[in-house]
């Protein structure tokens, strides 16, 4: 994991993140005690990743800033979610992508070998970060989404 | 009158009435999502700056919609509107909704056992005795009431509204009438420019 928990809330923290709503994997699941312990960015647990999606529009309408967080495997069984609240709302909601099994070269998850092509279909903007060397590129990333006002997501390797 | 075990005995509340017992229940500030059926509905009993009318919509979205909007405007009170079909497909959005502590918001199931959008075919739980309101209580809502007749609904709508969140209200109302599924919205776009500026201010 490039990032770990007091690294994350850190990086949130200094974009403006108000708001972290979550369905951990076992890898970003390690930045829960650093989130809990935040007191700039407010965890919130949902129990399926398709209500994350309108959760951070509706947070977006009352004037915040969250960041959406899920595995690959969320992002799939949350597309319907995705679609209504990112192109037919047209709210700009950022996410961190866990890429599951990204950094296990040869490994034949097929949550790894669809992750970059679904990102593309949905045809909006996405950063891999992937080692030490791209940490800078996450808050580059998210904060030209967030002064543009469009939909991001961090493709955060695992 | 409760809803009783047995669903057979009382007509349920029509659906129209339902949604305008809320209106003249709700108080000027508050922020009502509709969704699904009640979006289109709701716009022939209220036209409110404060109501978004969330459809098209992902079923089951407006919950979590509602629940965000509540975390980030504290001292509004949000109601959502929710079908059982919708609620259905997201029945942890209340476990979410409880765990979050949202206590300014209050979720109002419009339970007619059909999806009314597409024409009125039975859900999964129509021929059951699903207990929602039993549902919710196990949850940890902290206010859960449920009605299944009009002068009940109309008695107790203000105290539910002015109840402490987080709130469920389980209503047994009738399919709405086809005619008014064909209600032209206001575009979503310009309902979330409306909104945000009205939440703003």
């Amino acid at each position: 994991m490039v990032f770990s928990g007091k690294e994350i809330v850190t990086e949130l923290t200094s974009l403006g993140i108000t708001h972290a709503i979550w369905v951990p994997d076992a890898a970003m699941g390690t930045w829960e005690s650093a989130l809990v312990a935040s007191s700039g960015v407010q965890l919130v647990r949902v129990c399926r990743e398709g209500e994350a999606w309108p959760l951070a529009a509706g947070l977006i309408l009352g004037g915040k800033t969250p960041v959406v967080i899920m595995q690959t495997t969320g992002l799939f069984e949350s597309g319907d979610a995705l679609r209504n609240i990112l192109f037919d709302l047209d709210v700009p909601v950022i996410s961190i992508i866990g890429a599951r099994n990204w950094l296990n070269t040869g490994s034949t998850d097929t949550a790894r070998r669809f992750a970059e092509p679904i990102l593309k279909a949905w045809g909006f903007e996405y950063q891999l970060v992937a080692a030490d060397s791209d940490k800078p590129e996450f808050s580059n990333f998210v904060r030209r989404c967030l002064e543009k006002g469009q939909p991001g997501a961090v493709l955060l390797a695992e | 009158m409760q809803i009783s075990h047995d669903n057979t005995t009382c007509s349920p509340i029509p659906f129209r009435q339902s949604l305008a017992t809320l209106a003249n229940a709700r108080r000027d500030e508050d922020i009502v999502i509709t969704n699904m059926g009640s979006s289109r509905v709701w716009p022939l009993i209220e036209h409110h700056r404060l109501d978004f009318h969330f459809n098209p919509s992902t079923m089951g979205g407006a919950i979590p919609l509602a629940m965000g909007i509540a975390l980030a405007q504290p001292k509004r009170t949000v109601i959502a509107l929710s079908g059982d079909g919708s609620l259905l497909m997201s029945l942890g959005s209340l476990v979410s909704v409880v765990s979050a502590r949202c206590t300014n918001l209050l979720i109002i199931l419009m339970d007619n056992g059909v999806y009314d959008v597409t024409g009125g075919q039975k859900t999964a739980a129509s021929d059951s005795n699903v207990r929602f309101d039993d549902i919710a209580r196990s949850i940890g809502f902290k206010t859960v009431v449920a009605f299944q007749d009009s002068r009940s609904w109309h008695d107790q709508a203000v105290s539910f509204l002015q109840s402490g969140g987080p709130g469920f209200c389980w209503l047994k109302v009738e399919p709405a009438r086809p005619e008014d599924m064909k209600t032209r919205q206001e575009p979503l776009r310009h309902q979330i420019d409306r909104v945000r500026r009205e939440l703003a201010k």
